[in-house]
């Protein structure tokens, strides 16, 4: 006589698990996870943040108009002068001092932020749209891989910084008359910068993309007759994401650097617009009298496109399954 | 090697053919005269003689034929001329006389032949651009080096601080900071770069020198800190190689594995960036030029832009064209010659 086999809950208790289980994670919390373990990375990050929600609200909180002429008040030097140089003019009412023209240095500051910072947002997304339309198209359709790719070689050998300078020159006066000449400068720089960065975007998003098309779940959703846009909409563009975003930072920083530089050379927005490279500029024919003017919107900038570049550092490596978990 | 070079070459032409033309038709569309500054007291009629007496009476195409003859077939025979008669390389040779006094690409703010003019500007741009690259090279690879060999250590951490420092500030904040502290505040190096100095001894050369290290400077912080992360990289895909166990194992020691076994193979890569980098730091000098008053070619493009000079802008940009589509091809073909793994044929 054997007896029924008993279905004791206790005799399969070593193979129960002893904790609760984990729960499941993303990879984004991952992404996240390696992320927060670089430091550069949190600290630009946090940088950016913190620079871009002061140009965004400070206009708010700082109320002064940058644009003010206060002739009585110029040439005040920073309030941190005062510790070395009791004798400096200094007044708590411009704790960064005035210019020439008795403009405040702050909201200068802020403002030529919030120009500068607008610039390399937009020109940085226009040229992530186009390097990302090359590159799926180019990638995805066989057909226009070989002219994309001649244009993106084409436009790789385009001397940038000149052609900008030529550009900025020749369209500046029709597009001042449609636009304003804040606006029309914007457009310009924006349209300009854009157009001439977008090329390492197309190139890395096509390589990615030639890898991807050949995958079973590409192959899958063809199989079940997805059209060639919903592929690429719902399952190649999700999967290019990661380099999209490394190349965005980049972007960024060229953007700002780019959008200063032209400032800087003169051929940038008007003259009474304050952003961060022509604040640099203008300041230059009196740095030995007022270094802290050149020192003020150079150090924005650089601190600026440096914390970007961290980010970008951080990301990529956040971003690449080989380092994760390391 | 070789059909891939022919290839290559057939390629370029039709490439700097296409962004010259696409330059020319930009610059069509610019909206200055150069008629603007002619007093009103002269006739319509007359202006425009003089007008097409510049060439600008045809049509654009017709007008970009002209430029292209001016530039790739009157300037050569020019310089070939110069060479055979003046130079010392081959002044032996019987002179030319090649050039028979057709009409060259005339500036139309000074009047006088475009290339003239850039001929006299490119020592200056050699000078310090030149320069500055071999020196950022040069730094540059020995901290690449180093800080591959001594992955995450404190001298690695240190260099990729200072490489992400030389990636973010751009060369019109450190050229303006370098003349506050070295001219101004210790009054050791001059602020402008004289062209006119003429070096004849010691004491001018130290002259030369110390005009010459700033600009030189800023323009090696970019180079030293773009190339010294692609050595670090290169050298860390190297070190973990099968060769270079057995290099140690069968007992060589430590520089000769570094130096001779990895730094070698490191440099293939490298090398094709240092040949892509030419022509950029070429529009990187624009900017310091402009800081340290240096008269080369990117300030005389600059200055051209302002004054409307149109010929001037447009051979200038042919020229930084030539120079990317120049180094690209080196960089292509240099690249196969170091490596026979890659030879595209």
């Amino acid at each position: 006589m054997t007896e029924p086999a008993t279905t004791d809950p206790q005799a399969i208790a070593a193979l129960q698990d002893k904790g609760p289980l984990a729960p499941p994670r993303s990879q984004w919390l991952d992404i996240w996870d390696q992320l927060k373990r670089h430091k550069g990375a949190m600290i630009g990050g946090f940088f950016l943040i913190f620079i871009t929600l002061a140009v965004l609200v400070g206009p708010y909180i700082w109320t002064l108009d940058p644009q003010k002429l206060d002739i009585r008040n110029k040439d005040l030097r920073p309030i941190y002068t005062a510790i070395w140089d009791s004798t400096a003019k200094t007044a708590w009412g411009h704790p960064f001092g005035t210019d020439n023209l008795g403009r405040d240095q702050l909201a200068q500051m802020l403002a030529g932020g919030r120009a500068s910072m607008a610039v390399g947002w937009a020109a940085m997304l226009l040229s992530l749209l186009i390097g990302t339309a090359v590159g799926v198209a180019a990638g995805f359709f066989r057909r226009l891989d070989g002219p994309l790719m001649r244009l993106t070689d084409l436009f790789l050998s385009l001397p940038i910084l000149p052609l900008l300078l030529v550009a900025v020159t020749l369209f500046r006066q029709p597009l001042r008359a449609n636009f304003g000449p804040e606006g029309g400068m914007f457009v310009l720089i924006v349209t300009i910068i854009g157009i001439t960065s977008w090329m390492p975007t197309a190139r890395i998003v096509r390589g990615d993309i030639l890898t991807l098309k050949e995958r079973e779940f590409i192959l899958a959703a063809r199989s079940i007759g997805t059209t060639s846009w919903k592929t690429i909409t719902r399952h190649l563009l999700p999967n290019v994401l990661s380099p999209i975003m490394v190349s965005a930072t980049l972007g960024l920083a060229t953007a700002i650097i780019t959008e200063s530089a032209l400032s800087f050379l003169g051929v940038g927005f008007p003259s009474d617009f304050p952003t961060w490279g022509k604040m640099l500029a203008d300041a230059v024919p009196r740095m030995v009298d007022f270094p802290e003017r050149v020192i003020l919107p150079g150090t924005a900038i650089s601190l600026t496109v440096l914390a970007v570049n961290y980010l970008g550092d951080g990301l990529r490596d956040a971003l690449d399954p080989r380092m994760r978990g390391r | 090697m070789l059909t891939f070079t022919i290839r290559r070459l057939v390629l370029a032409v039709p490439t700097l053919l296409f962004i010259s033309f696409a330059i020319f038709m930009l610059l069509q569309l610019a909206p200055g005269d150069p008629m603007a500054q002619v007093p009103l007291t002269v006739p319509p009629e007359v202006k425009q003689q003089m007008r097409e007496a510049l060439g600008l009476g045809q049509p654009p195409l017709v007008q970009y034929w002209k430029w292209l003859v001016q530039v790739l077939w009157i300037e050569p025979k020019i310089l070939i001329d110069w060479l055979t008669q003046d130079s010392w390389l081959l002044g032996w040779l019987p002179d030319t006389n090649l050039y028979q006094n057709e009409l060259r690409v005339i500036s139309w703010q000074t009047r006088s032949p475009v290339m003239d003019i850039v001929i006299q500007r490119i020592p200056q741009t050699l000078w310090v651009v030149a320069l500055a690259y071999v020196v950022g090279v040069l730094i540059a690879i020995p901290i690449g080096v180093y800080s591959a060999y001594r992955q995450y250590s404190v001298f690695d951490q240190a260099g990729t601080f200072v490489t992400m420092i030389g990636f973010s500030i751009p060369p019109f904040f450190t050229g303006p900071l370098l003349i506050v502290i070295f001219s101004v505040q210790l009054g050791w190096l001059p602020s402008i770069y004289d062209t006119t100095h003429v070096v004849n001894d010691w004491a001018s050369f130290k002259i030369q020198l110390q005009q010459m290290i700033m600009p030189v400077m800023v323009l090696a912080l970019q180079t030293t800190a773009q190339i010294s992360r692609y050595m670090r990289a290169s050298m860390l895909d190297n070190l973990n190689m099968d060769y270079v166990r057995t290099a140690r194992a069968k007992g060589m020691s430590e520089a000769v594995v570094v130096t001779v076994h990895v730094l070698r193979n490191s440099m293939i890569p490298v090398i094709t960036v240092i040949a892509l980098g030419v022509p950029s730091i070429f529009g990187g000098a624009i900017i310091t030029e402009n800081v340290f008053k240096v008269n080369g070619i990117g300030q005389l493009l600059i200055t051209a832009l302002f004054a409307n000079d149109l010929p001037m802008v447009m051979t200038l940009t042919f020229i930084f064209a030539f120079l990317i589509v120049a180094f690209n091809l080196i960089a292509d073909i240099l690249y196969g010659v170091l490596d026979p793994r890659i030879r595209y044929d």
